[in-house]
Parts: structure tokens; sequence; C-alpha cells
């Protein structure tokens, strides 16, 4: 028994110790002062789950939906249990060659291992979708269907009203960081989906679940009480007429142009017609891009919802505010007569008239007389009342203004264009200070010139007229149920009356339009017991320096007493506004007023308008040309770039889809690479509504009937 | 009270039999909480013994039986059968080169049907008792380095089976006899020169050869030169500087790159290296090259960072102060640690009950560590004092090297954390070492040789 080495033991106590309190601190640094680890396992450990809600619903105003939710179906894949499954049978449905398919399934298991389900076949169509039911049995379980939602159409128009869902891009993440959007999200892009995004996405929920290290979901994390629950989206009620919106669609068929009806009593808009357009189910489910790619690049420009977007001279239209203005500020009474001997001298060249004769307002209304409005407005510019032009152009463009023209009225159909109504400071800028008069822009006075307005002004304006004196701001979405919890629909409910007229003038107004339906130019429009008051217009227009054919206008409100809608109608390149525009829009009065077309007649003037031929043959000439310039790929690129720059521009694009079409394209221009000196084409002929409106020569005589 | 204990209990140590049952059984539940998925019939499978922890339960019911035995048996014959039992031990280590089953790369595991035996793993009681024999040998003087030598090598004699077996890591183990013997009176300057070339070691992964070896030579010269006044008187005292410097820089130079070159494996090099931040220097010239070719980023030395280091490291620091709860860690339910049951079964107990939890652990075995050094102090018998300090240092190895290896301060050797992790081998082996000290405790006042 030895005790020399007795204290040998305190040094062994002492390593014990020592090691013990290493141990300690490198424990607490680790899992207290540290929290690296706590993200690292959280993040490798715990899986957010976002549960998407359903989106809102969209009823017309007889509670029909619209804009709903569907169910499409993916087919899903696990690579490591397809062992055994019929191959040849699924190749054969989906008519895939086995090339095809064990691309598919390299690519899945490169993406998502072969232990996780990856997406085969994403949306699948209908028939597909049947099909492969029936054989479901035989490829599970390395095959089985999973539900996506997507929105449907149950009436499949108003396209351009409505909107459709695209996946978010990186700059919507940046613009809307804090609303929970993650990449690969889909967010409204166009029309209502887009300004009632927050309305309809509803609230998001989060599921958390534990992962295990192959990634797979095993269970809930903490048995779910860290969830949140997925809101629905909230439904809307709009004031649109889905029967009337197609009719209108149907109507304007071949026709390049715009319509909208309005119902002056509360603004809300009944329909909104936008031609060429697209049919909405296009943009949803399985051929959603390749549709879009075929839409962004149409000549025709069907995306670009034309009724907000596109802008033009409101011609003839606009002589009955001018009659409005010269009333209320004095300088003609409803007696005042002008002649017209064919033409308005008082600024030396002649301007135009069709009509000679003498006219007190009602019949100036009626006739569209030229020189009448020409004298009206001159008067207003010359009102000795106001010390100098600048003035009294200033206080007739507040009248303008309190009419909803040239400023962006509101409406909740995005990308709305603001129209122009000229002020002094549009004119210094054209001609240098002071040097104008009435003579420079006496083509204003008939609705030329520099007044540019887009259709939906144009109806607004109708309703203001049919009001008496007010209005409210145009709007799609009446109500939202369960509330409007973001004040998106106050402004709707606002009266606007910025300027206060005497009824008396309105009659006398109303009584020209009325007269117009009689006896004037659109007589041909006329709808059998029902007092139309309406006003037709022929707008002179140009296209890249080239006078084109004239736009068709037309504006009413009917009936003249309580009146229950307000209309615009513009086909462009159309002549005369009293062969389309105005039919178009007596067939839209009464089938709104009396829900349907009564008789044969009428019905076959329907058809008959519906199958008239009006496109430009501009717009076939840029198709034929893209067709044969779509050959050389270099071309293409160049002319997609063209078109994509015009839709985004006006409706704000869709960069992940252009992305798309233009990497398609380039990769295709790299395998044919072409001289580019062979063509000059930089730029598509496409219908800008933006280069359109000034005529090629101000000072030509504009033709108003 | 020489023979015949009226009842098993008296004499026992009970404070180190509760440690033991406690960590067993906090072993059986951290066991568990790793296997056990929430949609599992716990009753129906503990009976199965299908599942891990089930298994475990058999074994700890298993160590019960055999530790009872233990306490029935004479203490007489734990002191007259060393010499067999070790013979027994090398001789069943050796039969594994013959009829060895293959596990995880090494085939070091003799199949018993209902478990796999690992003779390496059995062999350290017989080496304790084999060690505690001969220094307790009347004629045994530990100050003569013959019978240090002696000892040393009944000591390391199962290091040379277990590397040529692929478990270095276990070989490892038996470094822990230099406890026993320092507390028997091995010159401390042994355990100083051992540190010293684990110092070097270290050093050696860190730098070039060449430029440690300008280094020594370097402070070899500056050592001769301060001291040219004692060296004048003592002309030994040279000798030793010149020797010293030779070994460290053949160490250096010679022992370390063959070494890593050939007696580690290449995968074992790596973990050594990737501790100290460097790539493994003593590769072939071919994968050298390869490596050369591709310059590497900061982030590609980030991920060498051995995965399941990176992984335990995440589990036990995102356990916090508290811990997330039983049954409640993500990291263990996602079985993101790999072989968490056996060597990293202590991530399991810093994931789910945090630092406090982890800090218990290590009171409970640091505790048993020094109730241990105590009862060894109050043995009357060498043999005894011997045996009760080899435990002890197999005991302090596991627990340290295991701890540090998911905490990342060691290479992860494959060691197991005593009692706690899953592998019948590992808890039978402790139990029978910690019951046969309890029984030779018991018996103190007799006079074992």
């Amino acid at each position: 028994m030895s005790v020399f080495n007795q204290s040998r033991k305190n040094v062994i106590r002492l390593i014990f110790i020592g090691m013990f309190l290493v141990i300690i601190i490198r424990l607490f640094t680790l899992q207290v002062i540290t929290s690296k680890y706590k993200i690292l396992a959280d993040d490798q450990g715990i899986f957010r789950k976002v549960i998407y809600p359903d989106r809102g619903i969209v009823f017309d105003r007889k509670q029909r939906p619209i804009l709903q939710n569907t169910i499409i179906y993916d087919l899903m894949v696990v690579p490591g249990k397809i062992k055994g499954t019929d191959t040849a049978t699924l190749c054969n449905i989906l008519q895939i060659d086995t090339a095809e398919f064990r691309k598919r399934i390299i690519t899945a298991i490169i993406k998502n291992k072969s232990y996780r389900p990856s997406v085969f076949e994403a949306l699948l169509s209908e028939e597909k979708m049947a099909k492969l039911n029936e054989h479901m049995f035989r490829l599970a379980p390395g095959y089985y269907l999973q539900e996506r939602p997507v929105r449907d159409y149950p009436y499949d128009a108003g396209g351009n009203i409505l909107g459709y869902l695209s996946e978010v891009d990186s700059n919507f993440l940046k613009q809307h960081k804090d609303e929970g959007y993650l990449i690969g999200d889909y967010a409204g892009k166009a029309g209502l989906e887009k300004t009632y995004e927050k309305v309809l996405m509803g609230q998001r929920g989060i599921e958390f679940w534990k992962r295990d290290n192959k990634n797979r979901l095993t269970d809930r994390y903490e048995k779910g009480s860290f969830d949140t629950i997925a809101i629905a989206g909230q439904n809307m009620y709009t004031s649109l007429d889905i029967e009337l919106q197609e009719f209108g669609e149907k109507l304007m068929e071949n026709k390049v142009g715009a319509v909208v009806a309005i119902d002056p009593s509360t603004g809300g808009i009944l329909a909104m017609v936008s031609s060429p357009t697209y049919k909405p189910r296009l943009l949803t489910g399985s051929e959603r891009r390749k549709h879009y790619a075929k839409l962004l690049l149409d000549p025709s420009l069907p995306l670009i919802n034309r009724t907000v977007n596109a802008y033009y001279s409101p011609g003839s239209t606009f002589k009955t505010l001018q009659g409005l203005i010269g009333l209320q500020e004095g300088v003609i009474t409803p007696t005042t007569t002008f002649s017209c001997g064919g033409a308005f001298y008082g600024c030396g060249k002649p301007m135009r008239c069709l009509d000679p004769g003498v006219w007190a307002l009602k019949g100036a209304i009626t006739h569209s007389c030229n020189t009448y409005f020409a004298n009206v407005m001159q008067r207003v510019i010359n009102n000795p009342k106001y010390p100098n032009l600048d003035s009294s152009l200033n206080q007739w463009a507040r009248y303008m203004y309190a009419f909803g023209l040239g400023y962006k009225l509101g409406v909740d159909v995005p990308s709305e264009k603001s129209g122009l109504i000229p002020t002094p400071k549009t004119y210094n800028k054209i001609y240098g200070d002071g040097h104008w008069n009435f003579c420079t822009f006496r083509s204003v006075s008939i609705g030329q010139g520099e007044v540019l307005a887009t259709p939906i002004q144009v109806a607004n304006e109708m309703a203001y007229l049919a009001n008496k004196g007010w209005y409210r701001i145009p709007h799609i979405v009446d109500s939202i149920e369960g509330g409007d919890t973001y004040g998106l629909l106050d402004k709707f409910r606002e009266k606007h009356t910025a300027v206060n007229i005497h009824d008396s003038i309105f009659e006398a107004v109303h009584d020209g339009m009325q007269g117009v339906m009689e006896s004037g130019t659109g007589r041909y429009a006329k709808v059998a017991g029902i007092v139309i008051c309406g006003k037709t217009g022929t707008v002179e227009n140009a296209y890249n320096g080239v006078k084109q054919k004239d736009h068709a206008f037309f504006a009413a409100f009917a009936p003249r007493e309580k009146p229950r809608i307000a209309i615009a109608v513009i086909c462009e390149n159309a002549g005369f506004g009293s062969t389309s525009a105005a039919p178009i829009a007596s067939l839209m009065i009464e089938k709104y007023l009396n829900d349907s077309i009564s008789g044969k007649e009428r019905k076959a003037k329907a058809e008959a308008i519906s199958k008239m031929n009006l496109i430009p043959p501009r717009i076939y000439r840029e198709m034929r040309t893209q067709d044969s310039l779509m050959h050389s790929k270099d071309t293409a690129y160049l002319l997609a770039k063209g078109y994509i720059k015009i839709v985004s521009d006006s409706i704000g694009g869709d960069s992940e889809d252009e992305k798309d079409i233009m990497e398609n394209l380039k990769k295709e221009k790299q395998k044919k690479p072409l001289p580019q000196k062979d063509s000059n084409i930089t730029k598509p002929f496409a219908i800008l509504p933006d280069e359109r409106q000034k005529p090629a020569d101000k000072d030509t005589a504009a033709i108003n009937q | 009270m020489l023979q015949g204990n009226p009842s098993i209990s008296k004499g026992k140590d009970w404070v180190l039999i509760w440690l033991y049952a406690t960590i067993v059984l906090f072993g059986l539940v951290c066991i568990f909480s790793v296997e056990f998925k929430s949609n599992d019939d716990f009753f129906r499978s503990l009976f199965q013994f299908k599942k891990n922890y089930s298994k475990q339960f058999l074994y700890f019911g298993i160590c019960i039986i055999l530790a009872t035995f233990i306490l029935l048996t004479d203490s007489k014959f734990f002191t007259a059968t060393p010499n067999i039992l070790y013979i027994f031990g090398i001789v069943l280590m050796l039969s594994t080169f013959v009829i060895g089953k293959n596990v995880n790369g090494s085939k070091s595991w003799i199949p018993l049907g209902f478990m796999n035996l690992q003779p390496v793993e059995l062999c350290k009681i017989f080496t304790a008792l084999a060690l505690a024999k001969y220094l307790a040998r009347n004629d045994t003087d530990f100050t003569k380095p013959r019978s240090q030598l002696i000892a040393a090598g009944i000591s390391f004699l199962p290091i040379l089976f277990s590397v040529l077996q692929n478990e270095t890591g276990l070989a490892l183990v038996y470094f822990s006899f230099l406890l026993p013997m320092y507390r028997e009176g091995l010159p401390p300057g042994y355990l100083i020169f051992g540190a010293s070339l684990g110092i070097l070691l270290v050093v050696t992964l860190l730098f070039p050869p060449t430029s440690l070896i300008i280094a020594l030579s370097v402070i070899a010269a500056l050592t001769i030169y301060f001291s040219k006044r004692k060296l004048k008187r003592n002309k030994g005292l040279l000798i030793i500087i010149v020797g010293l410097w030779l070994i460290a820089s053949l160490f250096v130079g010679v022992a370390v790159p063959f070494l890593f070159k050939h007696v580690f494996q290449k995968y074992q090099a790596d973990r050594i290296f990737s501790l100290v931040g460097r790539d493994n220097p003593f590769i072939d010239e071919k994968t050298t090259a390869l490596r050369d070719a591709e310059p590497e980023t900061k982030k590609d030395k980030a991920d060498k960072e051995n995965y399941n280091v990176k992984q335990s490291k995440i589990a036990i620091g995102s356990g916090g102060v508290l811990g997330k709860g039983f049954l409640k860690g993500t990291q263990t339910q996602g079985d993101f640690v790999p072989e968490q049951h056996t060597d990293f079964i202590f991530t399991s107990v810093g994931e789910n009950f945090g630092f406090v939890g982890s800090t218990l652990l290590m009171i409970l075995y640091f505790g048993m560590m020094l109730r241990m050094v105590f009862i060894a102090e109050r043995q009357r018998s060498t043999f005894s004092r011997v045996y009760a300090y080899s435990v002890v240092g197999i005991l302090f190895f596991h627990v340290t090297i295991n701890i540090c290896m998911t905490i990342g301060l060691a290479p992860v050797i494959g060691i197991t954390l005593p009692l706690m992790s899953y592998g019948g081998s590992s808890l039978l082996t402790f139990t029978i070492m910690l019951f046969i000290l309890i029984k030779l405790d018991a018996d103190r006042q007799m006079v074992l040789r």
C-alpha cells in the first residue's frame, strides 16, 4: 500500500474539474451565447408551409359569378416509386415519347431527389385529366394527382376588365416587400385582379411543419400551435351586366375600338368592351404562357384595354359640352343663332361644315354644325369678362375638368390614361409664350386638335349630362362582401359637382341631343319606345403622319327622363359614326333597358354588325408583315421587343412572361442568325394610341357630322 | 467480515450505483427520443425488442442480472484470474481476424446472435485487471523503468490489434491507462514528455515540417546559447538538449507524416486536419494535384467541416438554455444528426434539455468520476486502487472525447458515451467494469493482492 503518491489524486481531480469547466464553457457559448445554431436548426428542421386561401369571387349586377375558382390537377411523380408502372399507357395519354418521359423523370430526380414528389405535368387539360383518371389506379403509387386552384371565368367574357393572375416577378416582390409574397406566388397583374388584389387575395395561412434530413415533411410543429389560418379572399359585387358585356363584345367583333356603358345614377360600369379583346380563359390553365405570348405579339394589341388606355379626339361628342359652357358663360342663349354658309370663316382659312343653314343651339347639336361651335368657343375665349386669353382659356379648361375630362378619373380598372384638355400652358409650350389665339386652336371647338379623351371619359361626360350636372367616378366594383376594409370604394360614393349649372341649360343641350336621334346624324340608331339623347362624332386622325379613315364615335344616354344608361362607342377607322358606332350604341341601350333585343329586324341587325369587318387594313398589313418577318428570327426578335414595350408601357406587363418570350426568340435567333441590315424594322406598326391623336395638319378642316 | 455477507447491499457504494442507474435511464430516454415517432405504439414496441430503445432496455435488463452476479461473486475471483482473462481477451481480439463481422468498415465484431460483441471493448476490463494485478505484485517496483515498460506493454498491447482492425478510435482509449500508472508513481516527466509530443503533434498539423524543424533548431541553439555556463559545468545537459532536438525533429519530419500516411485511414486523417481547419497535406500527390487545379473558395473550406460535427453542433446549439423539451427537438426528430443514437447521443440531450440538461449530465458524469477517485483512494489494496483508477481513466477518456467530439473540440474518432450510447457491447463493458469496482470496494477490508 503505497502512500508516496497520495498528492497525485489532487492533480487528477484538478484535471477532471478543468476538463469539466472546458466542456461547460463550450456548451455555454454554443447553447446560450451563439444564436447561429438556432437559426440553422430552424432553417433545416422547420418548414413554413404557406396555405393559400381561395381568392374572392366576382359577381355581376345580377349576382352571377363572372370570376371564380376552379381546380385543375397536376400530375405528380415520385421517381423512387414508379418501378413496374405502365409507362406506355402514361406516355400515350400525355402524348409524349419515351425520350421525353426519361427526360422528365431525370429532371424530377435532379430537382427533388427520387423519394420526393415532383410535378410530372402541370395543369392537365380536361381531356388528359379524364383519360388519366381512368388509369390512375394503375399508375399509383408512383403517380398521383394534385389539386391546384386556378381562376375560372364562367362567361369567358370581360378579359380586359377582370384581368388575370401571373407569377410575381422580382420587381413586384420589391414593391410589396412586407405583404408576404414569395417567389412562385401568383398575383393579379391586370384588371380587377390587380386593382383589388388585396381584397381578393385573402389572408395567407402558415403551417409549420417538421422536416427530416431528407426534406420530407413529417409532422406538425408543436401540434400546429404557431400556425395561422388562411382566410379566404372577399367576394366582390360589380355593376357589370355580364350579358350586356358579352353582347358588346359580340358587336365589337372584327372592329377596333371600345364601348363603355355606365349607369349614370351610380357611376357603376355596366359594360366595358375593348376590341379586339381576348377570351379570359386563355390566360388561365395549362396553356397560359403560350397564349400570353401570342396575345402579346398580336399587332391589334388585344391586351390593351382601350376604354381607359387609349385616347382619341372626342370629335363632335365634345360639342355638347361646348354648348353647356357657352350657355353657362352667357355668351349664347338657347335661341342664339349662327349662320353657316358651308364653312367657318372666322379665322381666315375656312373650316368646313356640311350642313349649311342658320342654327340655334338645338339645331346646331342635331346637325353637328362646326361653324356654330367655333363661334361659341370664340366667344368664350374672347369674352371681355376676362382680362386676357390666358384667363378665359383657363376658365374654359376648368369647366372641362369639372366634366371629368383631362385627368384620370380614378376608375378601378388599372392603367387609366388622363387624356388632355389644353390650357394656356399647353399652347405656350407649342407656340411660345403668347404666340397663339383662338384661331390657333379653333379645331378644339369641335373636339379635334389637342383635346384628347379616353372612351370612359366620354361615357362619363354623357353620365354628367344625363344627371344634369354631376357624376360619380365610374367604377366596376359596387360592394365588397364583409366590408370595404381598405376604403377602396369610398371615392365612388362621392358626387362630383364642380360647377353649378342650371337644369334649363341641360334641357337645352338634351333637346339638341334628342334631335340628333330623331332627325340628325343618329337617326339610324333609334330604339322604338326609348327616348335617347345622343351625339355622333367622326374624328379625323392620322397614323405616322398619314391620314387615316375617320374614327366613328357615338355617345348617348337614355332614357332622357330618369336616365339609366350612358354610353360611348368608338370604332377606329370606321368612317361615319352613324353606320357603326351609333347602331352599336343603340343595340346596347336596347339590350340593357329592355333586357333583350326585340324583333327579327333588330336581331338581324345585331348579327350584321357583329359580322361587319371594320378592322383597318393597316392591321392586316401588319399581321402579314409580321408573319413574313417572323420567319427571319432576327426581325421577329426586334418586333417582339417593340410590342412588349407598347404593352408594358400601357398596362405594366408581366416581366417574367416577357423574359420567357424574349429568351425563346433569342434562342431561335442564335440558331439561325441573319444579317440585320436585311430589314430596318425596329418598331412595329401597331396602333399606338399616343401617336394617333394629332392630325397630320392641324388646320385641315375637320369633317364633322 | 471476510466472507458471507448477510445481504447483497452491505458495504456497496450506493452513490455510485445510483449515479450509474440515473445515467443509464437518462440514456434510455435519449435513445427513445431519437427513435420515437409520434405515431409509434410505445408499449407494443417496447417489448418486441425491435426498436433500438427496446433493445437497449433489454441490454439494461441483462446488465442488472450481470451486475447482481458480479456482486455475488467472491472478489478473490477478480484478483486470481486477470492473467487468464487478459490472455482470453487477446485471443478474442485475434479471433476477429478470422470470424469477425464487418460493421461499418471495421472487422472488429464477433456476432453472438442476439448482439454483436466488440472484443476491444471487453478487453478494456481484462487489461485493467491485468494491469492492477501486475502493479499489485509484491515484487513489482514501479519506480524501475523495467516495471514501467512491462506495465505499458500490458496496457498498450491491445492497441496494436485494434489499429490493425481499423478501430483507431477505440485503440486510443487504452492510453487512459496512463492515469493509474501516473497515480502509482509513473514519473511525471513521461507524461510531460507525452503531452509535449501531443502539443508538437498539433503544431505539426498546423505548420509545414520544414519550417518547424528550423524553428526547433533555433530554439535548441538559443537554449544552448543562454545556458552556456550551466553547460560548462554539466556536459550531460548538452546531450539532453541535442537529444530532445533530434527526437522532436524526427517526430515532426518522419513520425507524424508516417503516422498520417500509413497508420491512420484517410478519413481519420481528414477529420483530424479538419479539426485544426487545414486540408490533409499527407495524401497522394495525384489527389493534391487535382485539388490544386481547382482553386478553393472560402466557402468550400467551410463546407468541408465534417457534416456530422456541423449537424451535431446545430442540434446542441439550438437547444438554448432550457432545451426544446422532450420529443420536441426538431433536429432529433428529423434525423439530422447521423449516428445520433450511438456516438452522438449527447446531441439529443443538448437539443431536448438545453444547457441546463447538458450541465446536469456533465455533473453526473464528473461527479461519478470524482466519486470513483474517492473510492479509489479509500482502497487498502493496490490492486483495487489501480483497478479503480483504470476505470476512472477509461470513463474520463470516453466522456471527454465523446462530448468534445459532439461540440467540435475533438476529432470524430467514433467512441461511445459510456452508459448512454446505444449498443450492448459498450453498456455491458462499462457495467461490468463498474460493478467489479463496486464489489472490490465493498470488500475493501479484505487484503487483496
